[in-house]
């Protein structure tokens, strides 16, 4: 086997071949990113793919559009809230009812783990309409207070996977704690929550992901004139602007891409490792 | 400690099962309550049996975005899974800077499908200009392309990641054993490394084919449906049923469809997850 690799090692040939993809795989980013640097005018349907030039170069003035009168600061503070309280909200109750629907055996807890384990696969358009009225009815329509429409639409892939990482922590560890005197308060803050960190880890990125891009379910809940996510913002820029300003919208674009490519860059191991955990338990 | 921990349960279960009741529990309840009945808000809805559902198939618009649909999550699921298996098979054999090229191929999955949608859109309406073609608002092919493209340029890079872990667990001494049996690099690949990845093909395939048929953002960016509801897939469709027509009786019909649409997502995910499950083999 050894030998075989050897003579079989693959050369430079397909390094240059992926390095050929990967710089086509990020054209589209780079094309925006040359574009937001362009003149209004010289954004065009055709002119996509041209160089900015010394006539057409605008600097960083559609950033400062962007952020100055497009509103993009008010939507980057409301996505950051809404998801750091969201997935905070998720990660600490979703763990906890995991961790009492594993150890606690009743007929209560198989229900909320079959119902949580369904709740995953139902589209979202099953219940947007009700889920939105819902939301208005009780008030829970606000960046303030949406996370908990997210802790109960993201309860499912979250107990789901803390319940079946649960299941593999040997219960000696609780059950000596127990005996040492410890409430189920402790032991769960004490024992379960360290060993859990790096299932919380998994969680997080998959949740993250999701609410941070979540489109429908903010546009739905939330009133569009007062409060918009980031990604709203994006899709309000085209319906509402009446002709389409490219270059802030560029900007934009380039200004939402970029806080998620540095945390990809700075966290990468998580984030591959939570994907892949995510997909063996799902 | 079972039963210390019981009555624990108001701080440990009630929050998350509140939510969660709220969240998911009342609206699907409701939801299907309502599939039956003609209302604008939840308030005002008045019983009408099936006539919502006879309404909903009756639509030419949903008939058609369902072959849409089914079109689309063909041809995606396929190119996404075959590129994603190659792309990982050539990235776990040592070429030089395969961490990179895995970072880059991950990338796009972090960014949301209205920006993406919106990239592909300029991108492709650039192009879509330099052939002289009509744009994507005219052009039902280039649409539907596009959201192949879009989608595979998406996924691929996830699905690598979990073709990657599951060929990285095939043990060495298996690859061993069939090098000496004489197998030539494509008995082994098709008789060993194949059957030994079929968990995570389950999963890729489970993942590619629900995310195709709930595809919704990307539609909405990429198309919006144009030209003339011809590129709709089915979320869009009853999006628009929704919100996009105006009357009294289309929320009803939207809700029914939602409920139809919800079924066939089950039955799908149901009916593959049991056709793989029986290819893989015991480890």
């Amino acid at each position: 086997m050894k030998q075989r690799s050897a003579v079989r090692a693959p050369g430079l040939g397909w390094t240059i071949f992926f390095s050929v993809v990967s710089a086509l795989y990020m054209y589209p980013i780079i094309m925006v990113l040359l574009n937001s640097f362009k003149e209004e005018n010289a954004i065009t349907t055709e002119g996509a793919f041209q160089l900015p030039t010394a006539a057409t170069w605008a600097g960083l003035s559609n950033y400062v559009d962007a952020i100055a009168s497009k509103g993009f600061l008010q939507s980057l503070g409301y996505s950051l809230f809404i998801t750091v309280s969201s997935v905070a909200l998720i990660l600490l109750c979703c763990s906890m009812c995991a961790w009492y629907i594993t150890r606690v055996h009743s007929l209560l807890s198989r229900l909320i783990y079959l119902l949580c384990v369904f709740s995953m696969v139902v589209p979202f358009q099953m219940v947007m309409f009700t889920l939105s009225q819902t939301a208005d009815r009780l008030h829970l329509n606000t960046p303030w207070n949406i996370c908990i429409i997210y802790l109960g639409f993201g309860a499912g892939l979250a107990v789901f996977m803390f319940s079946g990482f649960m299941k593999s922590i040997p219960l000696e560890i609780e059950e000596a704690a127990t005996i040492d005197g410890c409430n189920p308060l402790q032991v769960y803050f004490h024992v379960v929550f360290p060993i859990l960190r790096p299932t919380m880890i998994s969680v997080g990125v998959l949740e993250t992901m999701w609410v941070w891009n979540d489109y429908l379910l903010p546009t739905l809940v939330l009133n569009i004139k007062a409060y918009k996510t980031i990604p709203m913002l994006i899709q309000y820029f085209r319906g509402s602007f009446g002709r389409v300003e490219m270059g802030p919208m560029m900007a934009c674009i380039m200004l939402t891409i970029l806080p998620i490519v540095i945390v990809y860059l700075l966290c990468q191991r998580h984030i591959i490792k939570g994907v892949v955990a995510g997909a063996v338990k799902g | 400690m079972e039963k210390s921990l019981k009555k624990y349960f108001p701080l440990f279960v009630l929050p998350t099962f509140a939510a969660f009741v709220i969240g998911f529990i009342i609206p699907f309840g409701e939801g299907l309550y309502l599939s039956f009945c003609r209302f604008t808000t939840v308030d005002n809805a008045a019983w009408v049996g099936l006539s919502n559902y006879v309404r909903a198939f009756s639509d030419a618009s949903f008939a058609y975005s369902f072959r849409f649909t089914v079109a689309f999550a063909a041809v995606s699921t396929l190119s996404i899974n075959v590129l994603a298996f190659f792309i990982a098979l050539a990235l776990t054999r040592n070429i030089r800077g395969t961490n990179t090229f895995r970072t880059v191929f991950f990338m796009p999955n972090l960014i949301g499908g209205i920006v993406l949608g919106y990239i592909w859109q300029i991108l492709i309406n650039g192009l879509l200009s330099h052939l002289a073609q009509p744009l994507l608002a005219l052009n039902t092919t280039a649409g539907y392309w596009g959201l192949i493209l879009l989608m595979c340029w998406q996924q691929v890079g996830y699905m690598m990641i979990i073709y990657i872990a599951g060929l990285q667990n095939v043990p060495p001494e298996l690859l061993e054993a069939a090098a000496i049996d004489g197998a030539s690099p494509r008995q082994v690949l098709w008789r060993v490394k194949l059957p030994m990845v079929m968990p995570s093909v389950t999963i890729c395939l489970f993942l590619t084919i629900t995310n195709s048929f709930k595809l919704f953002d990307q539609n909405l960016a990429l198309t919006g449906g144009d030209p003339n509801h011809a590129t709709e897939m089915l979320a869009l469709n009853i999006y628009n049923t929704f919100y996009a027509r105006s009357g009294p009786q289309w929320k009803g019909i939207g809700q029914a469809k939602a409920v139809v649409f919800f079924i066939l997502v089950v039955a799908i995910a149901l009916i593959q997850l049991r056709a793989t499950r029986s290819k893989e083999v015991q480890q």
